[in-house]
């Protein structure tokens, strides 16, 4: 393996981060906090490791291979994660390392699950940066970096196969860079029109822009105690519609930009999202309906909750909690889907159901007709059979993940209903769960184990399970 | 710019190797996805898994924008087809591979005309020329000609008997009388562009320029000439082969080809000369060989599909005192191999149809100004040779060359006016509107006359 491009990238990145933290910086001087001072060391400690790094470890070849590729991935938000958490851990507004470090990956992940009991009294730079990571973690750090820096390698694509979410990554268009800046344009386009329908509504700018970019990553961290229940229903729906189209595949508003709209209609993936949300939407709107004043208000707390849980954001306009157990269930299954492949959302993600869905009625198909020969199509195409098995292998990781994740916070005495639901809501970056863990709590009652377990099970969610496994399995460093 | 490249064979992979390091947008089309995959892993470069007469493949592969179509599949016909239907989607220039002698023939400048071909390229009838271009200079190992063949660059590899080893190029260049210039030397792997006090080494490829005229007393004058071939022996009956034999002929040499297939045999005698001497048998057995004068041989050529068959047979052969051996081998790694056991000669087409296409592009990239005339890769691709024009106006006319301030790494090698003899430019020279200018350049990448100042 080539460690030194490996340690050249995560060097790379960590100077990166130090760009990244000066919002946050601009943010605490802006409101004249104390956080400011933190910002600067953070930056500091980035750019000492990062130089470090890209000194010491210049390679002496660029090449690289998929391996190299998971493994710089892995690290990368490793790291990342750790030293995005100095600022809160030092201006002791969180006085745990381990507290920090949990709210840090859960916010490059875009989970949205948060440690903090009182989040109203946080300091603005500090509640500015919980958020903007989300913002970071939703396209992916290294896509940015692909965007930026010139002929980076010929087999770059390999990163971005690791980074990006989905059975299938592809281009828009031959160029790397040209394909992760029109896929940067389009996220900070959408950011901003979502930042001006929060203005429109009356939400103060501060707040708008830290909803906007938490809705763009498909995060979910807010500035109040109870997400979204306060504000209007008009910012409500804003809210609900945004999350939904960022959990929609970037390559879709390409095609809309081209004027391709056929090819829009055709996606089966967009179809699928599209059914699974209206049909949801239905059915616990009738289940809940008896709960609210009114049905527009009932289909306003349905749409926002679905949408949320579906692009695995993390708001919330109400305790779900406190909905009956048919709602409940619809919504724990929806934690599993997710959004659409090549989207900010987490999950499983519609196109790797899509696939299994299909392999199942292939399979039957085979039993009734034992000599019969069929092949699979996705999008118009003809599937490789090397993708849908490799999709078949990434459900038994993904439960496997789900299940050790669930053992190993169990020690903490929580009911089964928290225990399964957090692993579940953290490995799909999700954030709120039921019962303890649910939009009304807090995970600060876990114990530290289950916080460092639960911070690593949303990196295995965000980098879809491959990069974390393959980074730390023994075989990859040894030397032969 | 937007580039297509269908069919990712051999050609196929070399020519976007090239098209992503010049920088341009490439789309590759093939019919197999796991080779569409690779090429896409290790190059920037975007894959379409069709047939590239498809419409809806030529359509997502984005023909109808694109400035350049290069088809290189394995058949002629497809390739025809696809140049014909991208440039009636829209597609601006159009190269398709036809190497079939058939379709070489009278046929060709219809085919183009009525296709809109841009141009055709036969890779095994580039190779051919190339051999015959060796073969006429057999010391050199590479040979390349600019502005029609009045200024010609050859490499040469020298021995440990040769009388330049050990000199400084400034006492070479007093004793010779002919004008000549050494322009680069390749030193274990390393370009220099050498001044006076650079001393020559054994194991130095040396690059030199002058005219065709002073080419040959210079090399008779270094004790560098051999005997030019004139008893030829070709194993292996390939297209190439009957290329070459074919202009052989006509110059009046003896040729012999020996091919496995008797099938191929009766083709290439029915369709060769008849003075072309067919032998069928295996090329790789000793006794055969012998029995065909394989010791009275001047030259003798390994040109069969396999590399490695061509590098051992040549190998056995070289050890019979053949005084030249050239082995065809097309994998770029088994290169370095054959030429560290002694091999001097290999010819590669993927090679040659990448300069071609290199030189093509670059010239469409550059719609004014001195478009490239010629390109070859020289020094084993480390540094182009590159012919322009000089055109009106430019900075560079008129103002002598040493007070010109040049780019590191490129040097004017030869300045031709119209009906005169090629110069080779020293400081004082000035380059005129309307000459052609030969530049050497070994890490810039040149598209203009213009680009070689700072």
């Amino acid at each position: 393996m080539n460690r030194r491009m490996v340690l050249y990238m995560v060097g790379n990145v960590t100077k990166l981060e130090a760009l990244l933290l000066l919002p946050g910086l601009i943010t605490a001087l802006v409101y004249r906090e104390a956080c400011a001072i933190d910002f600067l060391v953070a930056i500091g400690v980035s750019l000492a490791v990062g130089f470090f790094l890209t000194f010491v470890f210049k390679p002496s070849s660029k090449v690289f291979f998929a391996k190299e590729g998971f493994v710089i991935v892995a690290l990368c938000w490793l790291v990342m994660s750790a030293i995005g958490a100095l600022p809160f851990y030092l201006s002791g507004e969180i006085p745990s390392y381990i507290d920090a470090f949990f709210e840090t990956s859960s916010g490059f992940t875009t989970t949205g699950a948060s440690i903090l009991t009182d989040v109203e009294s946080m300091s603005k730079g500090l509640l500015f940066w919980r958020s903007f990571t989300h913002w970071i973690g939703g396209m992916g750090v290294l896509v940015f970096i692909m965007a930026v820096i010139n002929n980076l390698s010929d087999r770059s694509i390999h990163i971005l196969r690791a980074e990006s979410p989905g059975p299938v990554v592809g281009k828009l268009v031959p160029k790397m860079k040209q394909t992760t800046r029109i896929l940067y344009i389009i996220y900070i386009a959408l950011t901003l029109l979502n930042i001006v329908f929060l203005l429109i509504g009356g939400m103060p700018l501060f707040e708008s822009i830290v909803h906007a970019v938490g809705t763009a990553g498909t995060g979910g961290f807010g500035v109040k105690a109870d997400s979204f229940a306060s504000y209007s229903p008009y910012l409500q729906w804003v809210t609900t519609i945004f999350m939904f189209i960022f959990g929609v595949n970037f390559n879709i508003y390409y095609l809309l930009l081209l004027r391709k709209f056929k090819s829009v209609l055709k996606s089966t993936e967009l179809k699928c999202y599209l059914c699974v949300i209206a049909s949801a939407v239905v059915l616990i709107c009738i289940n809940i309906a008896p709960m609210f004043d009114s049905v527009g208000e009932a289909l306003r707390h349905t749409s926002f909750q679905i949408a949320t849980v579906m692009s695995t954001t993390g708001y919330a306009t109400t305790d779900f909690n406190l909905w009956p157990s048919f709602s409940k269930s619809i919504l724990f299954m929806l934690m599993f889907m997710g959004g659409c492949a090549g989207s900010t959302a987490g999950g499983f993600k519609c196109a790797r159901v899509i696939i299994l869905v299909k392999k199942v009625r292939r399979e039957i198909k085979k039993l009734l007709h034992p000599r019969s020969v069929t092949s699979m199509m996705f999008e118009g195409k003809g599937m490789d059979n090397q993708v849908v098995s490799s999709t078949s292998s990434y459900l038994v990781v993904y439960i496997m993940i789900i299940c050790v994740c669930f053992l190993v916070i169990s020690l903490d005495g929580f009911d089964f209903e928290t225990n399964l639901t957090a692993a579940v809501s953290c490995v799909n970056n999700i954030g709120p769960a039921f019962g303890a863990a649910g939009p009304a709590s807090s995970y600060a009652a876990f114990s530290p184990l289950s916080k460092v377990v639960l911070s690593l099970a949303m990196l295995f969610g965000r980098l879809e399970i491959y990069p974390m496994l393959i980074a730390f399995s023994p075989s990859t460093w040894s030397k032969k | 710019m937007n580039i297509i490249v269908v069919g990712c064979g051999k050609i196929g992979y070399r020519l976007v190797a090239e098209f992503v390091n010049e920088g341009h947008d490439i789309t590759v089309i093939d019919t197999d996805n796991p080779t569409v995959e690779e090429i896409t892993n290790i190059y920037d470069c975007m894959g379409v898994c069709g047939n590239g007469v498809d419409c809806n493949v030529l359509e997502s592969a984005g023909a109808r924008e694109a400035d350049l179509l290069v088809s290189v599949t394995n058949s002629d016909e497809l390739n025809m087809l696809a140049c014909f239907l991208s440039r009636e989607m829209g597609t601006k220039n159009t190269v398709a591979r036809i190497r079939n002698p058939e379709y070489n023939g009278d046929s060709l400048a219809f085919m183009r005309h009525k296709l809109e071909l841009s141009m055709a390229i036969n890779p095994e009838r580039l190779v051919a020329q190339e051999l015959y271009n060796i073969l006429k200079i057999p010391s050199a190992f590479k040979v390349d000609y600019f502005a029609r063949r009045n200024l010609e660059m050859i490499e040469v590899r020298l021995k440990p008997e040769s009388s330049l080893c050990g000199k400084k190029l400034s006492k070479i260049r007093e004793k010779q009388k002919e004008e000549f210039l050494i322009a680069a030397v390749l030193r274990q792997g390393e370009l220099i562009i050498p001044d006076g006090s650079f001393e020559l080494k054994v194991g130095d490829i040396v690059s030199i320029a002058a005219s065709p005229g002073d080419m040959q007393k210079l090399l008779k004058g270094l004790g560098l000439l051999k005997k030019q071939a004139r008893n030829i022996m070709i194993v292996g009956g390939s297209k190439t082969a009957y290329y070459l034999a074919d202009m052989l002929l006509a110059s009046g040499n003896d040729v012999r080809i020996v091919e496995k297939n008797l099938d191929r045999c009766r083709e290439l005698s029915e369709t060769l000369p008849k003075d072309a001497i067919i032998i069928h048998g295996d090329g790789s057995n000793r006794e055969l060989l012998l029995e065909e004068g394989m010791r009275s041989l001047d030259a003798f050529l390994c040109l069969t599909e396999l590399d490695e068959m061509n590098i051992l047979t040549s190998l056995f052969v070289s050890r019979q005192n053949v005084p030249t051996v050239i082995s065809k081998v097309n994998k770029s790694e088994l290169v370095d191999v054959a030429e560290s056991m002694g091999l001097d000669y290999t010819v590669s087409a993927k090679e040659l149809t990448a300069e071609i296409l290199l030189r093509y592009t670059r010239a469409l990239g550059n719609s004014r100004g001195s478009a490239v005339e010629t390109l070859y890769k020289i020094m084993d691709g480390k540094a182009e040779a590159l012919e322009f024009v000089a055109q009106d106006g430019a900075a560079y006319l008129g103002v002598s060359l040493k007070e010109l301030s040049i780019k590191q790494g490129v040097l004017v090698v030869g300045i031709i006016r119209e009906g005169k003899k090629a110069l080779i430019p020293n400081g004082d020279d000035k380059i005129q509107s309307g000459d052609r200018v030969i530049v050497l350049s070994a890490n810039n990448r040149l598209n203009d006359l213009s680009e070689i100042l700072r």
